[in-house]
């Protein structure tokens, strides 16, 4: 820490960063566009000058850009000096110059950081006659919208999509005053992170077209803190809703997660919360065979006679709230509750939790990631898994070239002097993969074999790490070379990071993972271990145990249980068509909750709407480990509540009890610590639902919403009370608490004079940094440091022999293999539709063409898919898209074969 | 001070137009320099141009042995880079171009020895897109270069070797200033770079660079061959050494180049070398080195040239190549004209020079047009004030707010009639 003189005032600041953000951290409203506190800066827009002084006896001072000037020991600035106001309120001007002043009509209105800082500078007349300069907007997809007239040209857009997450295809265009932002052509904007251009710019250039669907005002929002539910990373979101519809999911900053950013599935995946095939009345399946909408205390009536007996079975969900899924094993006891996965995903969860518990590695949150300086990525396809993470692997692969250039005396903020130092350098990164990833361009080396040989591979380095790991036998000249570059570059690394996961569905690869990171880290390496969850909730349904589908299969097949109660899950997505006939048809009732129809609603007897998770409150446990709270956005409306709701109601209907057992979110929450020790850390990681700031709860609406007493006028003119909400300390209400809340509990940012999301830089302790009262969230899992864990070294016998004509993997795509977002538009519109990708030497050899409709068979279910030719899949091994419509269930990967099905119409990837 | 009359950069150029090949340029005494650089140290290379006092002929007038000195003195961090500034593209400037189509291979030598004076083993001609002659000129001279030992491997037997590579600019002033150049050379937009860090540590690459003008290269091999006591002889000025190539355009009876000893008085440039003003014009004021310097006028004539003495004047030699505006023509569409040019070339990279010369360039068409107002005038002098070095990320606007600046000094009236009578009195 040093000490600079602000107005003649000491302050202490963090030595090494820059003036400006030593500003903005001490709370000064210093206005700035081009700065990004997670992209730094580069001293393009003029705005953030200040004036500095030599020493206490300069009067003059000279004028600087704040976000280019390192601060210095007993260093004099002066923020409010007349030049410096000036100087400020002219740059506005220019940037005003050409602006189309259309606030009124423009989505980013209310939460524009352009509107902010013109009111900031004090501009208010617009002084030129010359006309405005306009330009041709483009089509950006589906997910933007551009309206480049609006540009100020801070050059955000271009050094978030280009530097930061790696995008080629937009950029800056043009030259002098007619600097344009866009693509070549008209297009979807490739990027896994597009929409974040929304959230970058400054003003409305780019703006969320599925907002602009259903718009509503940021003050007209009602908001609360949540957590994406689309992959297993657990990136924190602020929803808004109005009118009882969602409309739109930002970033919510996490230091140690998500940072600034969300991809574009977590941003606009949320279509099915107000989407047509959503749940919203109690349904029971009549005389005639179909599901009638039946009034609630006769559905639980109805649902409750077949628990009573005692032969009901519970199967949870990985992307059910800790909450929920307990609710469920409370009311048909933990024997006779299953984890809703199939065998290989519970599987996978198990290695998962094993690997970072059993073994000395620590793991990795999003942040640490960016913090390690050697990479090695065994069978992830990281950018369609959990694509924050690949965003988060960007960041480290610059790792050890930012070190030349700080040994240059670069600061780490000077953005555009680290680039030209380190050009498109990256450090050691390496990818093992079943195929080509979106990622190979960082590659150091990439080697491609079957996950199993993958496994191997990683074994082999974990043996030249540590020797008393068993080494492989039989290993490929290849994956040798490539585990002897990979020993190395870790080994030499600093702080050395191993990636794997669930995507791969290779136990194996995991284990081998393991035993990489272990291997580094008893030979004295501060390494981590990343592995990806393949649910929202994935680990937290590990922790909490509980068989996979094939034991609940095995018990209703014994007759041990006749009733079934499926918590928020479409078996279908997790077995084979006949398995689901099977278990299906072996429920004499089948209960669902759900909140989205899908084909195991379709099979009950019996259908209960569920809170989505913007209508409840719950827990979920992303990949590493951390437990994470999201909070009712909006109240459920009609017949829908919250699953644990519903399933104490169940208990009462049963008869199990007199009355629900548990009368608000804090008392399931108090119940699951004290039943299952694993949890019993998270009822401390937000506020209790009785925690008063001043004596107020914290309004979920802005004190700016408009129409409280209007919303609904057409149904009454009664000023009626806002829905109550026992669960939380967050209100349904414009009114109270005023305060900053405490870290878990921000419903937006907000702060006097900053409407747009800027004003997160009020809620941290310095910016870019963590959160007042730090980042919200607890792990809940811990490396065994002392391990003395033996290594998996399950590679170290010869591959098994092949027993099949083709190895089939499984493909994630970013949209399409996570089912939730898949169900709705945007998201529905850009899945592939089924297809196998082979080699083309495969292809060629069984005779197949590209677009070619085949049949590929696995486990003896054929499906009917396209041939897509993709070279980069090693000869022999095929992959199937993840998930997707058509291709649920299947379990990958595994031996399959092709069949020609005549001439087809051709699929498309 | 002498004045010896000597030409070191220009005396070898035919009469014919062609360039000076290498048989000619070696009977000359043509790469004599470079073998005497051979067997010096490069840093007494180095301290030989900074007892020399040259100063960049770019227009900044930087020394050029401290620019060198700058340069890490370990090798570590891979190759390092010369580059040449051929992207002559400042208005009313044309002085490398002759050096350039004249005497090539003295650009080369100079080019040969700098590299070996800073260690590069690679340097690059950043050459401005339509200098085709220069362009044949300089192709021809490598080639001839490289066959005979200058360029490549162990040049002159010694173990020293340079690839030179001639890379045709896209065309853009911005190339020009130092560290757009770099970005255009490494294929990206041509947009300035912050200082520190400086070229000689982080440059073409993120390599350690040097960047030098045309016409400071071509000094180089005479300050090492004749010795640097030599080269401060043949200036008349306090402070910069050699000889420096002044130009004067505009309606003067014999506009052209002519080298001449540092430090020549303006009047002289102007009345004995461009023989005075044409029958018939008036002069009113002249732009001292280019379009980014500001006028000077009648009272300012006896001033010399050189990077120290127009400073008090409240201008800047700049590249030395003068512009005079006679009686005949409009200061204001003169000005106008600049600052249209100065906002076409800007880069876009910051908002002062972006969006402020389209606004003065538009202010001032709408004066030309008879449809400025006092207001106009007024925003004038605050945007000419306001472009300052502090407030652009480069030189590019600063330099192009010096002629309105003065221009709205010396010329006040001229602006005046234009609004006061709402036309353009030469119209």
């Amino acid at each position: 820490m040093i000490t600079i003189y602000i107005h003649n005032e000491p302050h202490r600041v963090k030595a090494g960063t820059s003036l400006l953000e030593a500003c903005l951290s001490l709370g000064f409203n210093v206005p700035y566009f081009c700065w990004h506190p997670a992209m730094h800066s580069v001293g393009a827009c003029r705005q953030c000058a200040v004036k500095v002084f030599r020493d206490e006896n300069d009067t003059a001072g000279s004028i600087v850009m704040s976000c280019m000037m390192p601060v210095r020991e007993g260093m004099r600035v002066s923020i409010d000096d007349p030049e410096a106001v000036r100087l400020r309120a002219h740059v506005v001007e220019w940037l005003m110059l050409n602006h189309p002043h259309d606030c009124p009509v423009c989505d980013e209105g209310g939460e524009c950081h352009l509107q902010d800082m013109t009111v900031m500078t004090g501009h208010t007349v617009r002084r030129t006659r010359l006309p405005k300069r306009t330009y041709r907007n483009q089509d950006l997809g589906p997910f933007v919208t551009h309206e480049m007239n609006r540009c100020i040209q801070c050059y955000r857009c271009e050094r978030f999509y280009r530097d930061y997450a790696g995008g080629r295809d937009f950029g800056v265009l043009g030259w002098h005053d007619g600097v344009y932002f866009g693509r070549s052509a008209n297009g979807k904007l490739e990027s896994e992170f597009s929409g974040n251009l929304v959230e970058v710019c400054p003003t409305g250039v780019f703006t969320d077209k599925i907002l602009a669907g259903h718009y509503t005002r940021k003050w007209d929002l009602t908001t609360a803190p949540s957590i994406c539910i689309h992959c297993g990373a657990g990136c924190n979101t602020i929803p808004g809703a109005r009118y009882g519809q969602l409309r739109r999911i930002r970033a919510r900053f996490n230091g140690q997660v998500n940072g600034y950013f969300l991809c574009d599935r977590g941003r606009y995946g949320y279509g099915f919360v107000n989407g047509p095939r959503r749940v919203r009345e109690p349904m029971v399946r009549g005389a005639d065979g179909r599901l009638q909408v039946v009034a609630g205390p006769e559905t639980l009536a109805f649902a409750g006679e077949h628990i009573r007996g005692g032969r009901a079975i519970g199967i949870g969900s990985p992307r059910a709230s800790l909450e929920a899924n307990f609710a469920l094993r409370s009311l048909v006891g933990p024997e006779r509750f299953f984890q809703g996965s199939s065998p290989r995903d519970s599987a996978l969860s198990a290695a998962i939790l094993e690997c970072l518990t059993r073994g000395p590695t620590p793991t990795a949150s999003l942040s640490e990631v960016e913090a390690c300086d050697a990479v090695v990525i065994l069978g992830e396809d990281v950018l369609n898994v959990a694509p924050m993470l690949g965003l988060a692997l960007r960041q480290c692969a610059r790792r050890q070239p930012l070190e030349t250039a700080a040994s240059l005396n670069i600061p780490y903020w000077l953005d555009a002097a680290n680039r030209e130092v380190t050009q498109d350098g990256h450090g050691p990164f390496f990818i093992a993969s079943t195929a080509a990833t979106r990622l190979d361009g960082l590659a150091t080396s990439a080697y491609r074999a079957s996950p199993q040989d993958l496994a191997r591979a990683g074994l082999a380095a974990a043996h030249r790490v540590d020797a008393s790991c068993p080494e492989p036998a039989e290993l490929s000249q290849d994956a040798q070379a490539f585990a002897r570059a990979v020993a190395e570059a870790l080994k030499s690394a600093r702080r050395p990071l191993v990636v794997a996961g669930a995507g791969s569905g290779s136990v194996e690869l995991i284990h081998a993972a393991a035993d990489l990171a272990w291997a580094l880290t008893r030979s004295g390496k501060d390494a981590r271990l990343c592995l990806t969850a393949a649910e929202c909730n994935s680990m937290g349904a590990a922790l909490m145990g509980g068989g996979d589908l094939s034991a609940a299969m095995e018990t209703l097949r014994s007759g041990a249980a006749e009733t079934v109660i499926v918590l928020e899950n479409d078996l279908r997505g997790r077995m084979s068509r006949r398995d689901f006939d099977e278990m299906t048809s072996l429920a004499r009732c089948l209960i669902v909750i759900d909140h989205t129809g899908q084909a195991t609603t379709e099979r009950a007897h019996c259908v209960l709407p569920a809170a989505s998770f913007v209508e409840a409150d719950g827990t979920l446990v992303n990949n590493e480990g951390r437990a994470q709270r999201f909070f009712k956005v909006l109240p459920a409306t009609g017949a829908i509540q919250e699953s644990w709701r519903w399933l104490g109601e169940l208990a009462v209907a049963a008869g199990r009890r007199l009355a629900p057992p548990w009368p608000d979110f804090d008392a399931i929450v108090a119940d699951l610590a004290a039943t299952l020790p694993a949890f019993k850390d998270v009822p401390a990681i937000a506020p209790p639902a009785g925690f008063r700031q001043v004596g107020g709860k914290i309004p979920r609406q802005s004190h700016r919403y408009s129409g409280r007493t209007a919303e609904a006028a057409h149904l009454s003119v009664f000023d009626n009370p806002p829905p109550a909400d026992p669960d939380s300390p967050l209100a349904f209400s414009m009114e109270g608490s005023g305060q900053e809340p405490p870290p878990a509990l921000i419903p937006r940012y907000w702060a006097p004079g900053w409407n747009s999301d800027a004003a997160v830089n009020k809620f941290q302790i310095e910016v870019g940094g963590p959160l007042h009262g730090g980042d919200p969230g607890r792990r809940i899992i811990q490396p065994d440091s002392a391990s003395s864990a033996p290594y998996f070294a399950e590679g170290s016998q010869p591959p098994a022999p092949k027993a099949g004509p083709l190895w089939v993997v499984p493909r994630h795509h970013i949209f399409g293999s996570e089912p939730l977002s898949a169900a709705a538009q945007p998201i529905a519109g850009l899945c592939p539709k089924p297809y196998l990708a082979m080699n083309g030497r495969d292809a060629a050899a069984a005779g197949l063409g590209r677009g070619q409709t085949v049949e590929v068979s696995i486990g003896g279910v054929g499906y009917s898919v396209a041939v897509v030719i993709d070279d980069s899949l090693p000869p022999g091994q095929a992959a199937l898209p993840a998930g997707i419509e058509g291709l649920e269930g299947i379990d990958l990967p595994g031996w399959g074969s092709v069949a020609r099905a005549g001439q087809g119409e051709g699929g498309r990837p | 001070m002498t004045m010896s009359g000597e030409k070191p950069l220009t005396s070898r150029m035919r009469r014919d137009g062609q360039p000076v090949g290498l048989d000619e340029y070696v009977r000359a005494g043509g790469y004599q320099g470079l073998r005497a650089a051979l067997k010096l140290s490069p840093r007494q290379v180095t301290e030989q141009v900074t007892q020399a006092e040259l100063k960049g002929r770019g227009g900044a007038g930087f020394p050029t042995g401290k620019k060198w000195g700058f340069v890490p003195a370990d090798g570590a961090r891979g190759p390092r880079y010369f580059v040449v500034n051929a992207d002559e593209m400042e208005p009313g400037t044309m002085k490398d171009r002759i050096l350039m189509e004249g005497d090539p291979h003295q650009l080369i030598e100079g080019i040969v020895i700098g590299s070996y004076a800073v260690g590069a083993s690679i340097a690059y001609i950043f050459l401005r897109l339509a200098y085709h002659a220069s362009e044949r000129a300089l192709r021809q001279a490598i080639a001839e270069a490289y066959a005979a030992g200058y360029l490549g491997r162990n040049i002159l037997g010694s173990s020293f070797g340079l690839e030179l590579h001639l890379h045709i600019s896209a065309g853009r002033y911005m190339c020009g200033e130092e560290t757009g150049l770099l970005n255009a050379l490494e294929g990206r937009r041509a947009t300035p770079r912050f200082k520190p860090p400086h070229p000689p540590v982080v440059g073409l690459w993120g390599k350690p660079t040097i960047v030098n003008n045309v016409e400071t290269v071509c000094c180089v091999p005479h300050i090492v061959r004749d010795g640097w006591e030599h080269f401060r002889s043949l200036s008349r000025s306090d402070s910069d050494g050699g000889t420096k190539i002044y130009g004067a355009s505009g309606r003067v009876k014999k506009p052209g180049l002519w080298e001449l000893p540092m430090g020549t008085p303006l009047r002289e440039i102007l009345f004995d070398h461009a023989g005075g003003m044409l029958e018939g014009c008036r002069f009113r004021g002249l732009l001292p080195g280019g379009a980014s310097t500001a006028f000077l006028v009648e009272e300012h004539l006896d001033a010399r040239m050189d990077f120290a003495s127009l400073q008090p004047c409240g201008s800047r030699m700049g590249t030395g190549t003068i512009i005079v505006l006679d009686d005949k023509v409009c200061p204001v569409g003169a000005v106008g004209n600049l600052l249209a040019f100065f906002a076409r070339e800007s880069c876009g990279w910051c908002t002062p020079c972006r969006e402020g010369l389209p606004w003065i360039a538009g202010m001032l068409r709408a004066l030309e047009e008879g449809r400025g107002t006092q207001q106009d005038l007024d925003i004038l002098a605050e945007q000419a004030d306001l472009l300052a070095p502090a407030t652009t990320f480069c030189a590019l606007a600063p330099g192009a707010a010096d002629p309105l600046r003065s221009a709205l000094v010396h010329f006040a009236d001229d602006f005046r009639r234009h609004v006061t009578e709402g036309r353009c009195p030469w119209r």
